[in-house]
């Protein structure tokens, strides 16, 4: 965990350096702490991948290819014709500043380099320089400048302290989408091997098993097996979620951390008990494993082969359409991308509720429903038994996870289900929930260890607004709809929020659900008492 | 990449001390990789969690949930923290020779 404590973390100096943003300059061995390291050589081997090295950004020598300029030079030119968009994102902007505080990272760090419209900046001036008349002309007078190993070496730390959250496109007048700004950086530092581990290893693992973590089917379905058998101690009925099922009507996808890592583990158990309480004809897939796709946050080449599973699964079991767990950016992928990436899927059906009859006629082109959107639905249509009172020792608060808000605006039927399934229900300040929510900064490939310091100083606006419903509303758990975020917001909240627990939503529905035949439940879904013992409260 | 080197063991390792090549690992790495982790003797109780997880991982290439590691041992998690400082994924795991999980954890 972080060296430093939060009262010293907070001491953040919004003072620009003196020296001339163009010329850059990074001391990576003074900033251990925030960034992360680069690409193991087997990753880069395995994908394909150009210059597999060891290296550090820490050496003087990054080992880059001789011709390493010319190469960063037409993989840009290659990109601007491939993508109209990034043309207009490289022209459009008139650097007017909405966006500057609005980046997580830029707040807690307080280093202008992280204001999104510089970040870019740092991208734009090259494209200036090398692509427009004007910059061809007059060089830095017009925004250019020239392409050096250091600006190399600014793009690798501060394209990869980035999000691509796109809280700042929310506020661009011109809705310049900076993740794709970020996306387009990271492409062009694959082409001389500048990437790093923590992407390209569950990259590599989900080319080779269909899943980040690398789980094989056996492992897969032993993983199922043991949390069903969890499960059965809290609730007195067995499980037996069918794997690789052909002829279902739904496939359920989901991220490979809810069958591997608390508390996601959880939320699993709570989608298995809503599918058996409704009896839903659904299958899982041990190689459509993870609809996580760390491709996104690398290249257009690796999300494509990632996502290529998803429809090839579906059309393989013959299901009719799919259904998505509650994962982040895996919501971006399959709304914004996947239907031209490796679609069309019209081999399968509109999706339809089998319960209720409603058509789900958002996802007519893609045929994947959220599972939010799913279970919102059963609940207005009464198909659910539940108890609230279950989840009564809970206060609970809701963090929108930044693609399924953003990307989906998936943004009242996770509030609806929330309420349905709990009594104590508080909102953050309005300006950090919603479309303005603030990111829990270990997305986009960011949540490893060794960037702990910056996921802490990214952290700090979702940890101040959680805080301050700890405070003033004594909420005890804030509930969220994304793997990373279940994997991320623990350290935060112990950091900036100590006392509020990290839970999924399906979780608190699993808590709530009365299924058929159960023994009285004692305990929540984690195998603690449902009426917490005096001493406890007292913690909170 | 960086080599370890303690008495007569020498070993690959990552940034943060993982080693690369899990098929080397013996019961020597392992005392060695417990220095690096605070533990500066491996008791009967390491050797339990150690153990466990080097089958696991045979068996099914992956390191175990957390919650299975603790059920099949029967340590609880706090146990775990105590035998292991820095926990199961970075204590436990580096001293059985198992590679770090990455991805959404």
């Amino acid at each position: 965990m972080a060296e430093k404590s939060p009262q010293e973390l907070i001491q953040i100096d919004f003072t620009p350096p003196p020296r001339n943003w163009m010329n850059p300059a990074v001391d990576f061995e003074a900033r251990r702490g925030t960034w992360s390291y680069p690409a193991a050589v087997k990753n880069l081997d395995y994908l394909g991948m150009p210059n597999p090295r060891e290296w550090s950004p820490t050496d003087l020598d990054w080992k880059l290819p001789p011709n390493w300029k010319q190469i960063i030079h037409d993989g840009f030119e290659d990109l601007l014709k491939k993508y109209r968009s990034l043309k207009i994102f490289m022209d459009i902007c008139v650097r007017c500043g909405a966006c500057a505080d609005k980046c997580h990272f830029y707040i807690g760090s307080g280093d202008p380099k992280n204001m999104p419209v510089l970040r870019a900046e740092l991208l734009r001036s090259i494209y200036r320089q090398d692509f427009t008349t004007m910059g061809r002309i007059f060089g830095s007078l017009a925004g250019g400048r020239e392409l050096t190993e250091e600006v190399l070496k600014e793009w690798y730390y501060y394209f990869f302290q980035c999000t691509e959250c796109r809280r700042c496109s929310v506020y661009c007048p011109y809705g310049i989408d900076t993740a794709e700004v970020t996306m387009m950086a990271r492409e062009l530092l694959n082409l001389v091997g500048l990437n790093i581990n923590w992407i390209l290893e569950p990259v590599a693992n989900c080319q080779r098993t269909g899943n980040h973590l690398g789980i094989q089917p056996h492992t897969y379905k032993d993983n199922v097996e043991f949390l069903c058998d969890e499960l059965a101690d809290v609730t007195g009925i067995k499980l037996d979620p069918p794997i690789n099922r052909k002829g279902a009507e739904v496939l359920f996808v989901i991220p490979s951390a809810d069958y591997f890592a608390d508390p996601g583990t959880y939320t699993f158990c709570g989608y298995l008990m809503l599918f058996e309480h409704i009896g839903l004809d659904y299958t899982l897939s041990s190689y459509a494993s993870d609809g996580g796709n760390f491709g996104l946050f690398n290249s257009v080449e690796n999300l494509k082969r990632l996502n290529w599973k998803i429809y090839q699964e579906a059309r393989r079991l013959g299901v009719k359409w799919i259904l998505g767990g509650e994962c982040g950016h895996m919501w971006r992928v399959m709304h914004q991308y996947m239907d031209t990436l490796n679609g069309p899927a019209d081999f399968l059906e509109v999706p339809r509720s089998p319960f209720t009859g409603t058509v789900f006629s958002n996802t007519a082109s893609t045929k994947m429903v959220h599972i939010c959107e799913f279970t919102s639905d059963l609940l207005r249509h009464g198909k659910l038994k539940l108890d609230k009172s279950r989840n009564d020792k809970y206060r609970v608060t809701f963090h929108d996870s930044c693609n399924p808000a953003r990307a989906v605006g998936l943004l009242e039927e996770p509030r609806y289900v929330l309420k349905n399934v709990c009594n104590h229900f508080f909102e953050m300040p309005e300006n950090t929930i919603r479309e303005h929510t603030f990111c829990c900064a270990g997305g986009a490939g960011l949540g490893n260890d060794e960037n702990m310091e910056m996921r802490l100083r990214g952290g700090l606006p979702r940890g101040n607004a959680l805080r301050w419903v700890r405070d003033h509303n004594d909420v005890n758990l804030m509930t969220c709809i994304c793997a990373i975020d279940r994997a991320t917001l623990p350290p935060l909240a112990n950091y900036w929020a100590p006392g509020v627990e990290i839970a999924g939503i399906h979780e608190l529905v699993g808590n709530a659900l009365i299924m058929e035949g159960e023994n009285e439940r004692t305990t929540d879904l984690r195998g603690l008492p449902l009426v917490p013992e005096k001493e406890e409260q007292g913690d909170v | 990449m960086a080599t370890f080197t303690q008495g007569s063991v020498s070993i690959e390792v990552d940034e943060d001390g993982f080693m690369q090549e899990p098929e080397r690992w013996n019961e020597d790495v392992a005392a060695a990789l417990g220095t690096t982790e605070g533990v500066n003797e491996l008791t009967e109780n390491h050797w339990k969690v150690v153990n466990y997880l080097r089958e696991y991982y045979l068996q099914f290439g992956v390191a175990p949930m957390i919650r299975k590691l603790c059920k099949q041992t029967g340590f609880q998690l706090k146990e775990i923290y105590e035998l292991f400082p820095s926990g199961p994924a970075k204590g436990a795991c580096k001293v059985a020779g198992l590679p770090k999980p990455t991805g959404c954890v």
